[in-house]
């Protein structure tokens, strides 16, 4: 069930075996996770371990072979600010991890999207820092 | 949540340790509440619609904001059709029993096994005793309410680096930080150190109130012995016989109490909307929907039926469906109008003929995630060997809060909410297979209450980005988002008017849906009576 690269990657980020569950994402440890854990441990939620998305009363987009993809601020800016049913991420993660799922997704379920983005081409992306709540 | 997290002093760091170790509880619940969650309803009980209703609507949706206008309008004379996606009522209101089934986007599909007379509710679980819309539907319609136990001073915060990640009783950790704190604030101002702040008469006062808030002694110090333990509780209980008197528990001091962070855990019974007495239907809360369906009568709602797309013209409204049973064929209803409570999470992807600003706001509103696991254990052991009946226990792990069911106390078996998680936990519960939910929920629910893998029997896990007929779990509106959109949701456009709990200022409450339904069919009213000029 668990692809091995997750648990040897844990492991050489220093969290110790033991105390490092790799069902969910250890806070301490949250700056070193990967865009492909990223992706299992949100992404995947909606849009399905295999990337194919899924249909009800509405419906999630497949990631998997989408040419919507080609362009890489797409993604990136679907991440960063949400959309519709997709909720924002990007008080959730660092530009460097937006880079690293998107181009993740981008190389990965039949996408091959070699222009990998780094965390400052995500940068200009993070919505401005919305006015603070003033209760009611 | 937003607008919480994202002002410049929170780094991400900072994030993600109030979200952990809150657990995705109080402070969750706190940050919701300044969204607005907490604002009080405005329910009046409805006139009932002045002018006689003529024509038709079209009502999509029977969850309770759809309920609530398919009732009123066909009360007020209008002829009612509602066309809902799934083949029961309700939608989030929604109730799990021994038989049930549950397919969730990705296709596992779960067969409840429960016990009969057990019951989990996925979504909705508790109502506020303020929330005057939903009880007055509730006492109209003859559904029976039972108090639901928010707060139990005997249920645990659990912090995992906090002392040697052994539960404390939410009764100590609140006896010990009020008392820390009240101990304090007397020593300062024994010291002089409120001299300028209070008046000598009034510094008396407030020592006296110290006493009474934090336990103090006669010098006003929070220190073992019968004051405190009043608050906390014994370490021997009261007793009868020889050996009948008690003893005293030993404080936990202030800087220890603070650096375990445990306080993050208190407080929810502070907030408006879980203050007691908060209350739940007896027997489940789809009790409430099905009593809606009762006044509504037969051949109303028509089930299985998705909407694909909603126009309209100057004569009418024109909405195509798929009967979900005869996949392919799309059909066509007419009215004259419309009431539209699909989720915005759904209806952001289906063609709707209204204005430009309308359609940026419905998809301007994204869902926030929750995820819940109800577990049915073979004895109560949480109130045989706990002595914890009803309410809440916090904790920092992925499964976030747990409560124990308020009904039925004292019998044998319970299903229990074993994990409440919002946000990042529920994000990577719903990224599991439910299976797996489950057993990481006894995994973890095991540091809390060992007892969890030999009383367990069965269970139901819910995520709610993978409900196929709500696609999150309520609208997460920022303040930046409603001043630029909720107008926007709330207006009639044409003949088509929105409702739902993403049009109200009571997001992820029922009675949000109900108090906006009434908004919206009392604008629809007054067109169809005066025009479009009402
Ligand atoms: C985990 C959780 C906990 C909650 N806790 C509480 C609580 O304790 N107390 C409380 O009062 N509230 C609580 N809420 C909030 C409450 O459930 C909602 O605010 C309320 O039920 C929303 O009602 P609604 O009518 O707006 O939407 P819904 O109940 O979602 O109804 C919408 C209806 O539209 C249907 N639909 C969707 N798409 C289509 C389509 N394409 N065609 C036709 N029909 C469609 C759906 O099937 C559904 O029946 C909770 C919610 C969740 C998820």
């Amino acid at each position: 069930m668990k692809p091995l690269a997750f648990v040897l990657l844990a492991v050489a980020s220093g969290a110790s075996a033991q105390s490092m569950d790799p069902t969910f994402i250890d806070q301490k440890h949250a700056a070193q996770v990967t865009g492909e854990q990223i992706f299992q441990h949100i992404c995947q939620g909606c849009h399905m371990p295999d990337a194919k998305g899924a249909v009800g009363a509405g419906h999630y987009p497949a990631l998997a072979n989408n040419p919507k993809l080609a362009a890489r601020a797409y993604p990136v800016a679907m991440v960063m600010g949400g959309r519709g049913g997709m909720p924002p991420f990007g008080m959730l993660l660092t530009d460097a991890q937006v880079a690293d799922v998107v181009n993740y997704v981008r190389t990965h379920f039949g996408n091959h999207y070699s222009d990998a983005l780094t965390a400052d081409d995500v940068k200009p992306f993070r919505p401005p820092t919305p006015t603070p709540s003033r209760g009611h | 949540m937003a607008n919480e997290t994202s002002t410049a002093s929170l780094t991400r760091r900072d994030l993600l340790r109030m979200i952990g170790l809150a657990g995705g509880g109080a402070v969750m619940y706190q940050a919701m509440s300044s969204l607005g969650i907490a604002a009080e309803s405005t329910y009046q009980r409805p006139p009932p619609l002045q002018g006689t209703g003529k024509g038709t609507v079209l009502v999509l949706g029977a969850g309770l904001a759809g309920l609530v206008a398919a009732y009123e309008l066909g009360k007020a004379g209008y002829k009612v059709k509602v066309l809902e996606y799934n083949a029961r009522a309700g939608g989030r209101t929604w109730t799990l029993r021994g038989g049930d089934t549950f397919t969730e986007l990705g296709g596992h599909r779960q067969v409840c096994r429960f016990d009969d007379g057990l019951y989990f509710n996925p979504g909705p679980w508790r109502l506020p005793y303020h929330h005057h819309g939903i009880l007055d539907y509730c006492r109209r319609f003859g559904v029976t309410l039972e108090p639901f136990l928010q707060v139990n001073q005997n249920a645990y915060i659990y912090g995992k680096d906090a002392f040697g990640g052994k539960p404390q009783r939410m009764r100590e950790v609140q006896a010990d930080f009020h008392g820390g704190i009240a101990d304090l604030l007397a020593k300062v101002a024994g010291k002089g150190g409120l001299d300028d702040l209070v008046s000598k008469e009034d510094r008396e006062i407030l020592l006296e109130s110290l006493r009474q808030f934090g336990g103090l002694d006669a010098q006003y110090r929070y220190v073992q012995g019968p004051d405190s333990s009043a608050h906390r509780g014994y370490a021997k209980d009261a007793g009868g016989g020889p050996d009948g008197a008690p003893k005293f528990s030993k404080p936990v001091g202030l800087s220890d109490v603070l650096n375990a962070r445990l306080w993050t855990g208190l407080g929810m019974a502070e907030i408006y909307d879980y203050q007691p007495t908060m209350l739940q239907p007896r027997g489940g809360m789809d009790a409430i929907a099905k009593a809606f369906v009762r006044e509504i009568g037969d051949g109303v709602i028509q089930y299985d039926a998705k909407v694909t797309a909603i126009a309209q013209d100057d004569r009418g409204v024109t909405v195509s469906y798929e009967d979900t049973r005869t996949p392919g064929a799309t059909r066509q209803e007419k009215a004259d109008w419309c009431v539209c409570t699909i989720p915005l999470s759904i209806l952001s992807q289906i063609p709707i003929q209204v204005s430009a600003a309308k359609q940026a706001a419905i998809a301007a509103v994204p869902y926030m995630s929750s995820s819940k696991v109800g577990l049915q254990f073979k004895r109560r052991f949480w109130e045989e060997d706990d002595a914890i009946y009803g309410g809440v226990t916090m904790t920092d792990l992925p499964i976030g809060m747990m409560a124990y069911p308020s009904h039925g106390i004292g019998t044998k078996k319970g299903v229990m909410l074993a994990s409440y998680a919002f946000f990042l936990e529920a994000y990577e519960f719903t990224s599991l297979d439910p299976e797996t939910r489950i057993r990481k929920t006894i995994e973890y629910g095991a540091k809390v209450h060992p007892q969890f893998p030999e009383a367990f029997e069965n269970g139901m896990a819910v995520a709610w980005h993978r409900v196929p007929s709500t696609l999150g779990c309520f609208g997460w509106w920022t303040d930046d988002a409603r001043e630029k959109h909720y107008a926007d949701i709330c207006s009639m456009d044409g003949r088509i008017v929105l409702a739902g709990e993403h049009a109200s200022y009571l997001p992820a409450w029922q009675e949000g849906a109900i108090l906006s339904s009434l908004a919206a069919i009392d604008m629809l009213h007054r067109r169809a009576v005066n025009g479009a000029g009402a």
